[in-house]
C-alpha cells in the first residue's frame, strides 16, 4: 500500500540560491511585498482582470511567513512549472502536488498550507520573488493545460491541498499536524487563511478540534481585509469580534497590523523561543484521547493553536483601487479608460512603490 | 440453519487493527453505536473523537491519510454521505486518499427514521470519482470487508452492518473485490441482491424453486467499480428477465448500475428494480419497513410473477415456512428484539 499517495515534486532542480533575480539586494519583506504587488498588477492587466486587492492586503503576510516565520528547505520543484498531469487517481501515477516549491518534507521542517486559493497569483508572485519559481513561470498563468491556475489546486506551485472550497484546508492541516505529532516530528504546520473563511461552520469545528486535541504545532495567519465577493464583510455577514471568538475556542490569538512585518513575525518567534523549538513533539501517549477525559487541566500555552489576525488594507500600495470600493474582490476593468489608468500605474511602478 | 453472530464488526475491528499499526479510528459521538468502543478501549492512542462535526472530521482524516496513516471513520452512513458531501468529494476523494469510511445503518436498517436512514448514499457516492463502494451482506462479509478495503489505493465507503448479523456465507469464503457470489443457477429468472436483501432473496428463491421456477441468484458486495461480467452473463441467460433488490432508493443504486450495464451492452432483458421507490421512509422496525417498502421476499415473488406472467400461488404462510426452514423461528425473534433495543 502506498503510504505516500502523492509525490511532492520532482528532484528537478537542486537547491537554489535564495534569489537569483530580480534584485541583487538582500530580500526584505518590504521589497518582496512590493514585487508581489507589481507582478500581480501586471498579470491582472495581461489577464484582463484578477484578484488584485488580495495582493494588496496579503503581500506582507505571505512575505513574512516565507522570510521570517517558516523553516522551509529550498525548492525541489522545477523553476518552470510542469504542465497539468491529470487528476489524482489510482490509475495516474503522474499526479503531483505543488508542495515541492516549499521545500522537501523533513521531520524538522515546517509545512505551508494555503487555504484561500483564489490568492494563487499572489503566491506565484511571491515564489518568483523568492527564486523558488522562475521569472517566466507566470507565462503559463491561467492558460489551458497549465498548473499555474487562476484559482489554485494541489498541483499548482506552492499549493499542497485542493482548498478552493473555502474552509476545508484548516481541518486537513489539523490532520497533518496531528499526524506529525504522532510521529514525533518537530516541524510545524502553518496555514494561511482569509477572513471570509470564518463564516464557514467547518472553520469553527476545526478550531474546536484543534483545542480539544491540543494541537499546538499549528499556526494560522489570517488576512483580515474585511472584504468578500459581495462587498464589505460587515454588510455580508460579520465575523467580529473575531479575536474574542477565537480565544473562546481555545486559540492563542494576536491581532497585528498586517503590513508590519515585525508585528507579523513576533508572535511566531515568541512561540518558538518560549518553550524551545519543537513544541509539536508532544509524546503521543500524553495527548491521546483517553476514553473518558474528565476535565483535564488547562492546556499549556504551547498546546494551543497560534492565530495571528493580520488587519489589512485591501488597497494598500495601489491607491487607484479605492475608487472601486466597496467591491474589491475581483477586479474586472469596466472601461478602457480604467484599464489605461492601471496600465499607467504599472508603467510608472518604480515611482509608486518607492514612495 | 443460519448462525446469528453478535457484533461481528466490534471484535473484528480490534483483531484487524492489531495487524495494522497505522490504522486510526475517528469517531463522531457514535462510537459504541458503530461498534468501535472495543477498539477505543484497546487502542486509546489510536482513537480520535471529533464530536458531532463530520465536515471537520473528514478533513482531519484527509490530513492524516496524506501523512501515511489509514483513518477508519466510524459513523452512520447518512452523516458520512449527506452532511459533509463537499468535504468528502474535495478533501478525500479528489486527492484519492486512503480514507476508509465505515458507514453504519444503511437504508432502513434503523428505526431512527428519515434523518438516520441512508437511502441515497450509494447514488451519491457512485457519482464521486475515485470512490470504491462496498456493502456487507452478512457476518462473513462484515468480518472480511476491512481487509478488502485496506487493499484499495484510494477512498472506500463501506455499508456496514452491526448488532446481530446472520452468517449466510461460510466464514472461510470472504468478501472478494468485484466478484458477486453466485448463490444459485437458473435460466428462467436472474435475481441480483445486495446487503440485507440477500437473506430475503434466498428465501424467495427457495419458494420460487418449489414452484419449478429456475432462478439464478447473485449477491453483490462491490457496488463500485461495477464490472463483474457474471452479472450480465446470468441476466442474458434468464428467459423472463431480472430482478434487483436493494436496501436503497431504486434511483442510483444497484438496480441503476445493472440497468446502465444492460443498456450499454445491448442486452434486451426486462429488469424490475426493487427498493425504495423514490420515497423517504420513516421510523419503524426493519421487518415492518422491508415489507412496507417492498424490500422483502414477498415483493420478490410478486416481481417474479410479473416477469413470468402468471401467479405462482405462494402466499405469506408458504413463504414464512420456507424462511423458517432456512432460519429458525427462535433466531428470528432474537433479531427482532435486537432491532428494537439497539442504540440509535
Amino acid at each position: 500500500m502506498n503510504a505516500q499517495p502523492l509525490q511532492t515534486g520532482q528532484q528537478a532542480t537542486s537547491a537554489q540560491p535564495p534569489s537569483p533575480s530580480p534584485s541583487p539586494s538582500p530580500l526584505t519583506v518590504e521589497a518582496v511585498a512590493a514585487g508581489i504587488r507589481r507582478r500581480v498588477l501586471e498579470h491582472t492587466l495581461r489577464n484582463n482582470g484578477g484578484y488584485l486587492s488580495q495582493a494588496c492586503s496579503s503581500a506582507e503576510i505571505l512575505a513574512t511567513l516565507y522570510l521570517r516565520v517558516m523553516r522551509l528547505g529550498p525548492s525541489i520543484a522545477p523553476l518552470i512549472p510542469r504542465a497539468f498531469a491529470g487528476v489524482p487517481s489510482r490509475d495516474n501515477p503522474n499526479a503531483f502536488t505543488g508542495a515541492g516549491y516549499n521545500g522537501p518534507r523533513a521531520s524538522e521542517l515546517d509545512r505551508f498550507i494555503f487555504s484561500p486559493v483564489h490568492y494563487a497569483l499572489v503566491l506565484y508572485a511571491l515564489l518568483i520573488e523568492l527564486g523558488r519559481l522562475g521569472p517566466d513561470a507566470l507565462e503559463a498563468f491561467n492558460t489551458d493545460g497549465s498548473t499555474v491556475e487562476l484559482i489554485g489546486a494541489e498541483h499548482s506551485p506552492g499549493h499542497e491541498l485542493t482548498a478552493g472550497s473555502l474552509g476545508q484546508a484548516l481541518s486537513q492541516a489539523g490532520g497533518i499536524a496531528l499526524a506529525r505529532r504522532l510521529r514525533g516530528e518537530t516541524g510545524r504546520v502553518w496555514v494561511f487563511m482569509s477572513d471570509g473563511e470564518f463564516q464557514e461552520g467547518q472553520t469553527w469545528e476545526a478550531f474546536a478540534a484543534l483545542a480539544h486535541h491540543r494541537i499546538g504545532n499549528l499556526g494560522v495567519y489570517i488576512d483580515a481585509n474585511a472584504q468578500q465577493c459581495d462587498g464589505p464583510m460587515t454588510d455580508v455577514m460579520t465575523i467580529e469580534p473575531l479575536a474574542d471568538r477565537l480565544r473562546a475556542f481555545g486559540a492563542e490569538v494576536h491581532e497585528v497590523d498586517g503590513h508590519d512585518s515585525e508585528a507579523l513575525a513576533a508572535p511566531a518567534l515568541a512561540r518558538l523561543s518560549g518553550s524551545g523549538a519543537g513544541t509539536g513533539a508532544t509524546p503521543r501517549a500524553v495527548t491521546a484521547t483517553a476514553p473518558t477525559p474528565q476535565h483535564q487541566a488547562e492546556p499549556a500555552p504551547t498546546d494551543r493553536p497560534l492565530v495571528v489576525i493580520a488587519r489589512t488594507d485591501p488597497c494598500r500600495g495601489i491607491e487607484l483601487l479605492r475608487e472601486r470600493a466597496p467591491k474589491l474582490h475581483y477586479l474586472r476593468f469596466k472601461t478602457p479608460a480604467e484599464q489605461d489608468a492601471y496600465e499607467d500605474l504599472l508603467e510608472h511602478w518604480q515611482d509608486s512603490s518607492s514612495q | 440453519m443460519i448462525e446469528l453472530v453478535t457484533r461481528p464488526h466490534r471484535s473484528n475491528l480490534i483483531r484487524f487493527a492489531a495487524e495494522h499499526p497505522d490504522l486510526l479510528v475517528l469517531g463522531a459521538d457514535l462510537t459504541a453505536s458503530c461498534e468501535a468502543d472495543g477498539f477505543r478501549d484497546q487502542y486509546p492512542e489510536r482513537f480520535f473523537s471529533f464530536g458531532m462535526a463530520e465536515q471537520n472530521m473528514l478533513g482531519f482524516a484527509a490530513g492524516l491519510a496524506r501523512e501515511g496513516f489509514f483513518p477508519y471513520i466510524h459513523t452512520f452512513s447518512v452523516f458520512i454521505t449527506r452532511r459533509p458531501f463537499d468535504q468528502l468529494a474535495m478533501s478525500i476523494a479528489y486527492p484519492n486518499l486512503p480514507v476508509r469510511m465505515i458507514g453504519f445503518l444503511p437504508g432502513i436498517t434503523t428505526p431512527g427514521g428519515v434523518t438516520h436512514q441512508a437511502i441515497d448514499d450509494i447514488a451519491l457516492l457512485r457519482a464521486v470519482p475515485n470512490m470504491t463502494i462496498l456493502e456487507a451482506g452478512d457476518a462473513t462479509e462484515v468480518e472480511s470487508v476491512l481487509a478488502v478495503a485496506q487493499t484499495i489505493d484510494g477512498p472506500v465507503y463501506v455499508r456496514q452492518l452491526r448488532g446481530e448479523v446472520p452468517r449466510l456465507f461460510p466464514a472461510d469464503q470472504p468478501l472478494r473485490l468485484g466478484q458477486a457470489r453466485h448463490l444459485g443457477q437458473g435460466t428462467d429468472l436472474a435475481i441480483i441482491s445486495a446487503g440485507i436483501c440477500t437473506e430475503e432473496a434466498i428465501n424467495a428463491v427457495a419458494a420460487l424453486r418449489s414452484r419449478g421456477v429456475s432462478v439464478s441468484h447473485l449477491h453483490v458486495s462491490t457496488l463500485k467499480p461495477f464490472d463483474d461480467p457474471q452479472l450480465l452473463e446470468q441476466i442474458a441467460k434468464a428467459r423472463h428477465g431480472a430482478i434487483s433488490i436493494e436496501n436503497h432508493s431504486i434511483i442510483g443504486g444497484l438496480g441503476s448500475a445493472i440497468a446502465e450495464q444492460l443498456a450499454e451492452q445491448g442486452i434486451g432483458k426486462r429488469l424490475i428494480r426493487l427498493g425504495l421507490r423514490d420515497t423517504y421512509a420513516h421510523g419503524a422496525s426493519k421487518p415492518y419497513l422491508m415489507r412496507e417498502y417492498g424490500l422483502d421476499a414477498a415483493a420478490l415473488i410478486r416481481a417474479a410473477e410479473t416477469l413470468i406472467g402468471e401467479s405462482l400461488q405462494i402466499d405469506d404462510i408458504a413463504l414464512a415456512k420456507i424462511a423458517a426452514n432456512i432460519r429458525t423461528e427462535a433466531q428470528g425473534e432474537t433479531l427482532a428484539k435486537a432491532d428494537k433495543t439497539e442504540d440509535l
